[in-house]
């Protein structure tokens, strides 16, 4: 089976450029209190990592100082632990404000069953108490096993359980795009 | 990974996989919930027939850690010292649905002897046995020297061009065993110093250099100096004449350690005879990494558990 | 009762019928409703005589009794054996020998020839009763502390000479006990990899060493048990070459297993002495063929379950033996050609006896010699399992192993006690014995 190309380089950047604006919009008034970021955004490793830092880029020039950005690690937190291959684990990064009373942004590449971001939710708990909790999208492609639903979505992208989606990003693939197939 | 019984058995990629997921367990002392829930409903085994409470602790603070049960099993005052066999053991310990035993006994082999038995189906993980092996003692080292070369750059890397000096009773450690394969398989160019009488008889198939002469290996300049214990029934059995003598001879003085270059790391696996085959100053400079040691015990072990634990091949 | 053998194989390749009438071998076949027994394509060997046996009884009958480690012996070839003397009494007075003899004697598949210590209590302290076991109705003529080494040199010494008082020999088993406190297994790369202690070349060496000229000395004979490195192959062959009276044994296992099996610490694979390295079992497969090593013995020490079930070091020494010996000397150094099997008649039969003062061995086949045989079949093969153990001991080696030949008939002074491949019942066995 050939996979397809659904999204291309500029597909990329500009859904992540509306998604920076519809965070923007939902949290209007958004601002640092005492040089602390209210708002944070944590990247599901791999690519929700790098996702979630150039979403960062982009709010920090809208709006300078007003996102943090880092990484959680819900590795440990799976409930398909002993299912599947040993996975490796991630650094997890909070960034120094924590996340106690700020809005965290859950950004990962694909949602899928959900249960990548109830294992999220999980791991967020043993960090601290955020106001309240976000999550961030490239792709949604269906399929959900749980309640759970993204409030920033780059595109829905209707697929069957065999197919494979492919999130690459040239931080660390040798090509940008997102491939069906 | 099914068993961890011997660090023979790891491959490099798989030994520096065990030391990465070890980098993120050490991030959760440092939180406020210190817990993962990632073997919760697991059941671990401390089946202990030789005392050694640092090391049935330190897996109990791991498993707990990884949230899964741990039954603390330990031979003394139990029916174990009391001539009840590893196989009577094992059988029990299958029936109470154990997932992983951890086992320190007096007899090498004793993990494997357990591992291929069918007597139980859980995974073994080596906590030492006899004067075979302590894998997760070499994975700690392995551990504590990474982090001390390269720090927050250390996921991923092995510790090509390192060199290492074993320093005392090797013929009846099984921790220098178990770091003689892990850390050449990481890449480090070993080195052996003892007297001959605590030297096994044949080392032709070991990846080491041998010597008697502390002087010249400390000259030499390695990046690390590992001490190993001395017992004092190895002096009644005429390994050596005296303390006096081993002391001078082979013991990590404060006049060697200034010898040894800046950069350099002073390990011990604990515990420490102070005054014998490591001085007071030594074991407490800042080269030394005898508490850390310690402290990446638990990291290290927690990715043991994990890695056994984890997997669809488990 | 007679017996007729036909179209058997003898060990020097001819091909003759035989016949047996009243426990001995007759010129033809005189009598009507004999049994015959087909030998084509068999070889028929001289009763096999193990030197070397540890019956266990009395003492330790969940290991094994007389009763079942003579039927393991008979299922081997075997029609006499040779009984150490590690039991519980220890077999160092006359009541004790006298009884294994009779326990022998009544069940019947083979002749058990009881050992006597060298020691009381094999405790290396003082001499046994040796010459009361020598006069007693058992006749002892070779004495061993096996299991322990005679290891004070004075009193080695002085079971020399004494034991030749009575034309016996002192089977030593030589290893020298302070190089050897603890060892579990050949001292060398493997045992240093492994976290083993050593039991090193040198405390077999040693002793024999010492022993060879002690015999020389007092003009004694001297015969070395389960000899196992290559260094001891000199020292005897040394020995010999000075005229010392000085004969040796190797094991079936020494003559095929190495050290190496123990890195999976199968205690299956724990023995005393330990298996060695490959250039070991090839200089004893050389020394067995160019007479250095006289004979073969089994070593035969069988093991309740229990014993084995455990961490290598808590695991009991020992091997069973005696069913599958033939099947490993025949590997081991027939298959190579090293052997032919008129070696294998004087190493497992003829020599032993003769080590051992048994009479009716030395002149096989020959009309008027007890009619002790046994018809192998060279060309069979088998993978060596737990159902062709007849013992109590499950402790063997070879389970799994392929291991080629098969024993088919034993005759015990005239009676069979196994045919078609299977043991003779019991009390036919005895009735037979007694008959006779």
């Amino acid at each position: 089976m050939t996979a397809r190309s659904v999204l291309q380089q500029a597909d990329i950047a500009r859904a992540l450029t509306r998604i920076s604006h519809e965070i923007l919009e939902s949290n209007r008034g958004l601002s640092s209190v005492d040089g602390e970021a209210d708002l944070v955004l944590l990247g599901i490793p791999t690519r929700g990592v790098l996702l979630a830092r150039r979403l960062g880029a982009i709010l920090d020039g809208i709006q300078p100082g007003a996102v943090a950005v880092g990484a959680l690690d819900v590795t440990m937190y799976r409930d398909d632990l002993s299912k599947n291959p040993t996975r490796a684990s991630s650094p997890t990064e909070i960034p120094p404000g924590g996340i106690d009373g700020k809005t965290v942004i859950l950004v990962d590449d694909v949602l899928y069953s959900g249960r990548t971001i109830r294992a999220a939710l999980d791991a967020l708990n043993d960090f601290g108490r955020p106001r309240a909790v976000r999550l961030a999208v490239l792709i949604d492609r269906g399929h959900r096993e749980l309640p759970i639903r993204a409030d920033f979505v780059g595109k829905n992208l209707p697929s069957s359980a065999e197919e494979r989606i492919n999130v690459r990003l040239s931080e660390i693939d040798d090509s940008e795009e997102v491939t069906i197939g | 990974m099914r068993h961890l019984l011997s660090t023979k058995d790891l491959t490099r990629d798989n030994a520096i996989a065990i030391l990465d997921v070890a980098e993120d367990m050490a991030g959760v002392a440092d939180r406020e919930v210190k817990k993962l829930p990632a073997l919760r409903g697991k059941t671990v085994v401390n089946l202990f027939f030789e005392d050694s409470t640092r090391t049935r602790v330190s897996f109990e603070v791991a498993a707990k850690r990884l949230s899964a049960d741990v039954i603390n099993f330990s031979a003394k005052g139990s029916s174990v010292s009391k001539g009840e066999s590893l196989k009577d053991t094992a059988q029990t310990l299958a029936a109470m649905g154990a997932d992983v035993v951890v086992i320190r006994h007096a007899a090498s082999g004793a993990p494997k002897v357990l591992a291929d038995s069918g007597w139980i189906d859980a995974g073994i993980v080596n906590a030492g046995d006899g004067t075979h092996e302590h894998p997760t003692q070499a994975l700690l080292d392995a551990f504590t020297i990474r982090r001390r070369l390269y720090g927050p750059d250390s996921r991923g890397r092995g510790l090509d061009g390192t060199t290492v000096t074993i320093v005392g009773d090797i013929l009846h450690s099984r921790v220098a065993r178990s770091n003689i394969w892990l850390l050449t398989t990481l890449g480090a160019s070993l080195r052996l110093v003892a007297p001959a009488t605590l030297l096994p008889v044949n080392t032709s198939g070991w990846p080491v250099t041998v010597g008697y002469d502390l002087d010249a290996a400390v000259d030499a300049g390695p990046d690390v100096v590992m001490m190993l214990r001395i017992q004092a029934e190895r002096m009644n059995a005429s390994f050596f004449p005296s303390a006096r003598e081993y002391s001078r001879q082979w013991g990590l003085d404060d006049e060697r350690v200034a010898r040894l270059p800046a950069g350099s790391i002073v390990m011990h696996p604990g515990p420490m005879n102070r005054g014998l085959e490591i001085s007071a100053g030594a074991a407490d400079s800042a080269q030394s990494t005898v508490l850390e040691q310690v402290a990446n015990g638990v990291s290290i072990r927690m990715a043991v558990l994990f890695h056994l634990l984890s997997g669809s091949d488990a | 009762m007679s017996i007729r053998i036909t179209g058997a194989t003898l060990p020097d390749g001819t091909s003759t019928d035989l016949f047996i009438e009243n426990g001995v071998f007759v010129d033809k076949d005189t009598s009507t409703g004999s049994t015959t027994v087909d030998a084509d394509g068999l070889i028929a060997l001289p009763g096999l005589v193990d030197l070397h046996t540890h019956l266990r009884e009395p003492g330790f009958e969940q290991s094994e009794t007389v009763l079942t480690g003579s039927r393991a012996a008979a299922m081997g070839g075997f029609t006499a054996v040779f009984a150490m003397a590690n039991t519980l009494p220890v077999q160092d007075t006359a009541g004790v020998v006298e009884q294994v003899q009779a326990l022998g004697a009544r069940h019947g598949y083979v002749t058990v020839r009881p050992i006597g210590a060298v020691t009381a209590g094999l405790a290396g302290e003082r001499l046994s009763e040796i010459g009361a076991m020598a006069q007693s109705r058992a006749k002892v003529r070779v004495f061993s502390d096996d299991g322990h080494c005679v290891s004070d040199a004075l009193l080695m010494r002085r079971a020399l000479e004494y034991v030749t008082t009575f034309g016996g020999v002192v089977a030593q088993h030589a290893q020298e006990p302070r190089l050897t406190l603890g060892a579990q297994m050949n001292e060398g790369a493997l045992s240093s990899e492994l976290g083993l202690a050593g039991w090193p070349a040198v405390a077999e060496e040693s002793i024999i060493a010492r022993d060879v000229l002690l015999a020389q000395h007092v003009g004694a004979r001297l015969h070395v048990c389960h000899v196992s490195t290559a260094g001891s192959v000199d020292v005897i062959r040394w020995a010999k070459a000075r005229g010392i009276a000085v004969t040796a044994e190797a094991t079936p296992h020494h003559l095929l297993l190495t050290e190496e099996l123990a890195r999976g610490y199968d205690s299956r694979f724990k023995v005393n002495p330990p298996l060695r390295r490959d250039e070991d079992v090839l200089a004893l497969r050389a020394a067995l063929a160019d007479g250095t090593i006289d004979i073969v013995a089994t070593d035969h020490a069988p093991h309740p379950v229990e014993a084995k079930d455990c961490a290598w070091d808590e695991a009991a020494n020992g091997m069973v033996g005696l069913e599958s010996a033939l099947s490993v000397v025949h590997t081991a150094v027939v298959a190579s050609g090293e052997l032919g099997w008129s070696d294998v008649a004087r190493v497992l039969s003829g020599k032993p006896a003769e080590i051992g003062l048994l009479s009716g061995y030395d002149t096989p086949f020959r009309v008027g010699s007890p009619a002790n045989v046994t018809l192998y079949d060279p060309s069979a093969t088998r993978t060596f399992a737990v159902s062709d153990l007849r013992g109590k001991g499950l402790n063997s080696p070879y389970l799994g192993r392929e291991l080629p030949g098969r024993v088919i008939a034993t005759l015990h002074d005239g009676y069979a006690t196994v045919l078609d491949g299977e043991l003779v019942d019991g009390d036919t066995v005895a009735r037979a014995a007694h008959h006779g």
